[in-house]
């Protein structure tokens, strides 16, 4: 084999550094490191759909939802209920575990569209009761005051680079477990119903159980998206658990490429950008994103992730002959491009 | 036995698809399943392995009832099948398929794939020379790095029974396996067939060639309407005179073959 540079590996090195030093290249502008931050938290929840989605093939279009839950949870037990944001953030990560959990034991008895109608109405039904249920949510006025993390020992969440450091982590997790999953028999599972089911019964896949599994992991990422996105930002709103969150999620993995293990972050952090840039146009902003939206789909129909890796060289997609450990070279186990 | 099926049926609608169908598989030997189109023959593949619930009758593998037991637990049982049109991950690349494959026998599961534990990695380890073990044996190891979409017919269908291989499988039902080949790699595919019987892998085999399931048949039964019409040595069923009115025909050899 060839010791030359991997650029897969160097794409992700160099996403990882960018990432690493964010907070210090913008030292002093708060608002962009506070941009960034929010965007890392969105590509965490694309990362909970990407495994119903991207690795499954199942359109939930429950995830926006999902992620209101878990915005909810830790923004009304800190408020209200006074409960310090670790615990909260725990009841917010058990809750939409035991809600992805539920829904899926229903959403699952249906197929391909059909589920993705039944989570669409599911993600309604939750949103509806928010604005609704104006005694527990404060409907339209929202919750404001949420907590920020309390202080571990001398690390001070208030600080926003250290919010920044604490997101960062989740993100790292979320990215990992992706790639893990793809180079595992539970993520080839999931592959195998993506592409046929018939098939993936055949070699023997439980294809009811893998998908519940997914489904609710993909679930508990969304809803701890949601605790982290309450805190960071202090204020929620019914709008956090609206159908636009599961369509921006959908957005990010789109243009980042669905399946993939940096599709998430690059979508979410490309995306973001873009909308900064294009703040002064207000929802305007769609006539400059739809036609980029429209080119993707039609240049790279596999996301970012998908076009730059047809662009890596042919011995580095293909897979070493020597066994091979950790940060192998080589292309994921499941799909062709599906290792970055 | 390693197989018996007793008055085996599956109703669709008011089709009677299967129709009280007994049928004895003894181990280590192949058992030829032939019939006209339409006789019911994919269908009671589709009944063995798991993926229609019979609506009448027991399916029973090494002395256990497996009746109306799901894909996933037949597969865990020993049931292996290929598909009548090659079913394989397209995207994905021929070794990865055969991988697939190993889903049902590994023993780790997604924590510790995340947590990175030796027994995810002993697990890859394992799977990965198990595969390419199946794929060397049908032939098809040169290929592991190709997209399954992108191979030939013939090629496919040698990856397709490399993953079916992988499950470990001590019953494996093949779905006209030389279907669309040429005369050469029909030959081709029946030696490959002997070869997985001589590892002790009993083989049940629904082909429309009949100079393939002549040669390789230790038993053929015959299938009409859904319902059983002969079952014998090669020999036997090519004198039945009720076999011969049903499916041969007039045209003693490759009658009844359609592409
Ligand atoms: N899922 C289904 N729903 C309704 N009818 C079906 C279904 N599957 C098969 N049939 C019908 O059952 C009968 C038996 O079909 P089957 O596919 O088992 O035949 P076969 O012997 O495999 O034929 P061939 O040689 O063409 O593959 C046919 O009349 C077919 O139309
Ligand atoms: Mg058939």
């Amino acid at each position: 084999m060839t010791n030359r540079l991997n650029p897969r590996l160097l794409g992700v090195a160099l996403i990882a550094i960018a990432l690493l030093v964010a907070p210090f290249a913008l030292s002093g502008q708060q608002y962009l490191l506070r941009v960034v931050t929010t965007a890392a938290i969105y590509a965490i929840a694309a990362y909970g759909l990407n495994i119903i989605l991207g690795l499954t093939g199942q359109l939930s279009l429950a995830h926006g939802a999902f992620f209101g839950v878990g915005a909810y949870t830790v923004g009304l037990l800190t408020t209200d209920y006074d409960w310090s944001f670790w615990t909260a953030f725990l009841a917010a990560i058990v809750g939409t575990t035991v809600l992805g959990y539920v829904s899926g034991l229903i959403a699952l008895r249906t197929q391909g569209a059909y589920f993705a109608i039944f989570t669409m109405a599911l993600g309604f039904l939750i949103f509806i009761i928010v604005v609704r249920w104006e005694s527990v949510t404060h409907a339209h006025s929202g919750v404001s005051g949420v907590k920020f993390p309390e202080n571990i020992g001398p690390i001070d969440f208030t600080e926003p680079a250290t919010m920044y450091y604490f997101v960062l982590l989740f993100l790292a997790g979320a990215a990992y477990t992706t790639h893990a999953l793809l180079h595992s028999n539970a993520g080839r599972s999931l592959v195998a119903i993506r592409t046929s089911e018939d098939l993936a019964k055949s070699i023997g896949v439980n294809v009811a159980v893998s998908k519940q599994l997914a489904f609710t992991a993909s679930a508990t990422i969304a809803g701890l998206a949601g605790g982290l996105f309450a805190s960071l930002n202090g204020f929620i709103g019914p709008d956090s658990t609206g159908i636009d969150r599961t369509f921006e999620m959908l957005l990010f993995l789109l243009i980042g490429g669905l399946g993939t293990v940096m599709g998430p972050i690059l979508g979410s952090l490309l995306v973001a950008f873009l909308f900064e840039m294009l703040q002064d146009l207000e929802t305007y902003r769609f006539i400059v994103l739809g036609p980029i939206i429209v080119l993707l789909v039609i240049f790279a129909p596999r996301g970012l992730i998908g076009y730059l890796n047809e662009l890596v060289p042919a011995r580095f997609r293909h897979r070493d002959t020597t066994p091979e450990p950790v940060a192998s070279t080589t292309v994921s186990d499941t799909t062709k491009d599906g290792a970055l | 036995m390693l197989l018996e099926v007793r008055g085996l049926g599956k109703k669709f609608g008011g089709l009677d698809a299967v129709k009280g169908v007994d049928l004895d598989v003894p181990e280590g030997q192949v058992t030829a399943i032939i019939g006209p189109n339409g006789a019911g023959k994919s269908t009671l593949f589709n009944l063995l392995a798991g993926f229609y619930r019979p609506t009448s009758g027991t399916v029973t593998f090494e002395g256990k009832d497996i009746t109306g037991m799901k894909p996933h637990r037949t597969v865990r049982e020993g049931i292996a099948r290929t598909f009548q049109t090659t079913k394989l991950f397209d995207d994905a690349t021929v070794l990865d398929n055969v991988l697939a494959g190993r889903v049902v026998r590994s023993k780790s599961n997604a924590l510790d794939a995340v947590f990175h534990t030796p027994r995810h990695r002993r697990d890859e380890r394992a799977s990965k020379a198990r595969a390419m073990e199946e794929l060397e044996f049908v032939g098809a190891a040169h290929l592991r790095d190709r997209l399954a979409s992108k191979l030939p017919q013939e090629a496919q269908k040698r990856v397709s029974m490399a993953q079916a291989l992988a499950t470990e499988p001590r019953l494996l039902l093949l779905d006209e396996p030389a279907a669309g080949t040429n005369d050469e790699e029909t030959e081709a595919f029946g030696l490959l067939i002997r070869q997985i019987v001589a590892r002790g892998i009993t083989v049940c085999l629904v082909e429309h060639k009949m100079s393939m399931v002549m040669n390789l048949a230790d038993q053929i039964v015959v299938l009409d309407h859904g319902q059983r019409i002969a079952t014998g040595t090669p020999a036997q069923i090519k004198s039945d005179p009720l076999v011969i009115e049903a499916y041969l025909g007039a045209n003693t050899d490759q009658a009844g073959a359609p592409a």
